[in-house]
């Protein structure tokens, strides 16, 4: 079995108002999604439903995440089955070193997985390694989690904590607004040098800006709570060639990839 | 007896246990100086005459005392004294001295002040009543004028420690102060009494530690003061865990001269009640007060915090930093007063506040009160109640920390904005110790209702609550 992630007839409820109204997505192994559309159209709902953010109701449908039910499962449980949601906005966490928060985070993983806990040393190795990837300032470990950063570090800062945790399904959360064209970059290699057969992205969007970098394997357009038209990366560029418009009226055929 | 024959305004006095305690201690005390029966008598007329606090004084209007003075208490017997009560709490390793009392008493053979430099003193205050009653009368009868608990620690008090540095003498390593109740389930009450005199230039550390061995509801009424000197720096520690069906009241009071540097942190984690009053007299120029304060309540503990930090002189500092977390139905009280005099020119206080909620019944009533008659002066404060950051914690899950490691991440930051300014490497590793043993317990109180966490979870269980699927 290839599919990673299965999301059937998704419906999401927030305060009372049907955000997600019959989601459909598969996502294969090795495979980078685009998730695309205008603001309010739901994608950022969708991204944190498969992290199990609270406040958000499924009021139907299933989500089979390697073939278990997702949605039975606590936030941390999905962490350590490895999903990973970069945020939109990272939250500073005043009196948390970074560096002592991943390493937790990294352990509570190997814990689950039946490895042995990384020592300090080991982990410092590891961290370095990993931030030079993202072309982080070393000093940036050392401070509290997202402290202070600015919005470019913080976004770094996610890429970075993706690097060291090794996700097998990792959802990138509007990670390029914000990002001045360098930092993009810098944000897109480090996403690129962890493709591999065994890992998949999510990556969601409001701008094709990303996929110049990131190059997707399919491409979904979320309008109104549904996946309104799937395709290939070209799909991408022809959104921001007449913008959303267009997709208003749904057609949503073909949005199981 | 003269002290009896006061008359006593309607409606007020202090319980009879206090009375009955006094008329027995002064048939016991035919020994004592006069000067000190002297001083004994005034403060008890003192107490007697005002009463122990109700809710309508404005000083105690959260804290109801009435328990106190419904129960009674009486002095606390003597104990055989067990030195394995004092292992699991000494710092003899890491301190120049270490005076043990057990319920209030001096254990000479649990003592030591053997790593005490020349020109510093650390004893049994009931051992120098009789030699140094010229420097000791004139402070003991001040602070009869305090509050009503100070003078019955003054009019009651059988023994605590005289600690005394002189010109110039520095003291490495903290000294430190053991009282430990012993009492198993009976009302009885110390009045412990410790009195610091560091002479000019002189410098230490001074640890006071409050424990009990047993469960029970004892009541101890410290009250400990400071003199520091011109140019003379003191670091004060003063944690109390004490048993959680304790009566606490501790009274904290430095006097700063000249550039005299005072710091004193208190730590609350035990007692049923607890009643902290710190006050810090800035007497002279360039003098500098830090507060800081932590405490740890859950259950039905009520802890309360009162700090006044007094600016007679020009060109002092004072800052202060308090902080308490509070789970069950705990409740709290931080009443921060500040006054700047009308010399008091050039003055810079800061204080802040906050309060970390983790239960929907816990409590905290917080108060900050300037008082400025200067003008020329910075003076801030800032107070904050809230929760854990749900946010956060969302955060730190969604990288695989399981919920109670989470939340202990997030409440030992909190904590740690206080443990983390203590200098006393020992102490500060006591510190994060208690707070983890704390933290356990609160976890445990709440695991009934939180929903099983993975870490602790039998295997294969299936959790009770879903995320995603309801708002939580």
């Amino acid at each position: 079995m290839t599919t990673l992630l299965d999301v059937r007839d998704l419906h999401v409820r927030v305060a009372n108002q049907e955000i997600l109204k019959g989601i459909d997505l598969a996502v294969d192994r090795g495979q980078v999604h685009a998730i695309m559309g205008p603001n309010g159209s739901g994608k950022s709902t969708l991204a944190n439903v498969l992290a199990g953010r609270g406040g958000y109701e499924v009021t139907g449908g299933t989500i089979a995440y390697d073939g278990r039910d997702l949605l039975a499962l606590e936030p941390e449980l999905r962490a350590r089955e490895g999903l990973f949601l970069a945020f939109q906005y990272p939250v500073e966490i005043p009196g948390v070193n970074n560096a002592y928060f991943l390493r937790a985070a990294l352990n509570s993983i190997r814990k689950h997985r039946g490895e042995p806990d990384l020592d300090a040393v080991a982990f410092m190795k590891l961290a370095r390694e990993r931030m030079a990837l993202l072309e982080m300032e070393q000093g940036l470990l050392g401070r509290p989690v997202n402290e202070g950063f600015s919005g470019g570090e913080k976004k770094r800062n996610e890429i970075f904590q993706m690097a060291v945790l090794e996700p097998r399904l990792a959802v990138l959360d509007e990670t390029d607004s914000g990002l001045d064209i360098d930092a993009l970059r810098i944000v897109a290699h480090g996403v690129n040098s962890l493709r591999s057969p065994d890992r998949a992205f999510i990556v969601v969007t409001h701008y094709q800006r990303l996929l110049d970098y990131i190059v997707p394997d399919r491409v979904h357009v979320l309008s109104g709570g549904r996946i309104v038209r799937s395709g290939g990366k070209e799909l991408a560029l022809e959104l921001e060639a007449r913008g959303y418009g267009w997709l208003e009226e749904p057609a949503a055929e073909g949005a199981r990839a | 007896m003269s002290a009896m024959a006061v008359a006593i305004a309607v409606g007020r006095d202090v319980p009879a246990s206090f009375v009955d305690e006094f008329v027995r201690l002064e048939r016991l005390r035919g020994f004592e100086p006069a000067w000190l029966r002297g001083i004994r008598r005034d403060a008890f007329e003192c107490a007697r005459e005002s009463g122990l606090p109700t809710t309508r004084d404005e000083e105690w209007r959260f804290t109801n005392v009435a328990p106190i003075a419904a129960l009674s208490f009486s002095a606390a017997p003597h104990a055989a004294v067990d030195g394995e009560w004092v292992r699991p709490y000494s710092m003899a390793g890491a301190s120049a001295a270490e005076l043990v009392f057990v319920d209030g008493r001096y254990a000479p053979q649990l003592s030591s002040a053997a790593g005490l430099p020349r020109g510093a003193e650390a004893g049994s205050l009931a051992g120098v009543l009789d030699t140094c009653g010229a420097l000791i009368g004139p402070h003991l009868a001040h602070s009869a004028a305090g509050s009503v608990f100070a003078a019955l620690n003054t009019s009651l008090f059988e023994d605590g420690a005289f600690v005394q540095l002189s010109a110039g003498t520095v003291v490495e390593a903290p000294i430190c102060l053991l009282f430990i109740s012993t009492l198993p389930y009976r009302l009885a009450m110390v009045h412990p009494r410790v009195l610091v005199v560091a002479g000019p230039g002189s410098q230490a550390q001074v640890v006071e530690l409050y424990v009990s061995v047993h469960p029970g509801a004892g009541l101890t009424n410290a009250f400990t003061q400071f003199l520091v000197a011109e140019r003379a720096v003191v670091d004060h520690y003063r944690l109390q865990d004490e048993s959680l069906h304790a009566f606490h009241i501790g009274g904290v009071e430095a006097r700063l001269e000249r550039g005299g540097v005072f710091a004193s942190h208190s730590f609350t984690i035990g007692g049923a009640l607890v009643r902290n009053d710190v006050t810090a007299t800035l007497g002279g120029e360039g003098g500098e007060c830090t507060l800081n304060g932590l405490y740890l309540a859950g259950g039905e503990q009520l802890v309360d915090n009162h700090t006044l930090i007094d600016h007679t002189t020009p060109l002092c500092n004072s800052h202060e930093v308090y902080r308490g977390i509070l789970d069950g139905a705990a409740r709290a009280v931080f009443n921060g007063k500040i006054i700047v005099r009308q010399d008091a020119q050039k003055t810079d206080a800061r204080q802040t506040n906050r309060a970390l909620l983790l239960s929907d019944a816990a409590q905290i009533d917080t108060k900050p009160q300037l008082e400025i008659f200067a003008d020329d002066v910075k003076c801030t404060h800032g107070a904050t109640v809230g929760q854990l950051d749900e946010e956060a914690l969302f955060y730190l899950r969604a990288r695989g920390i399981g919920r109670h490691a989470a939340r202990g991440m997030l409440i030992r930051s909190f904590a740690g904005e206080i443990v983390d300014r203590v200098k006393v490497a020992a102490l500060r590793a006591r510190l994060e110790g208690m707070l983890g043993a704390w933290l356990a317990r609160c976890e445990d109180a709440h695991s009934g209702l939180a929903g099983p966490d993975p870490d602790s979870g039998p295997p294969g269980a299936e959790p009770r609550v879903r995320p995603g699927l309801g708002g939580r």
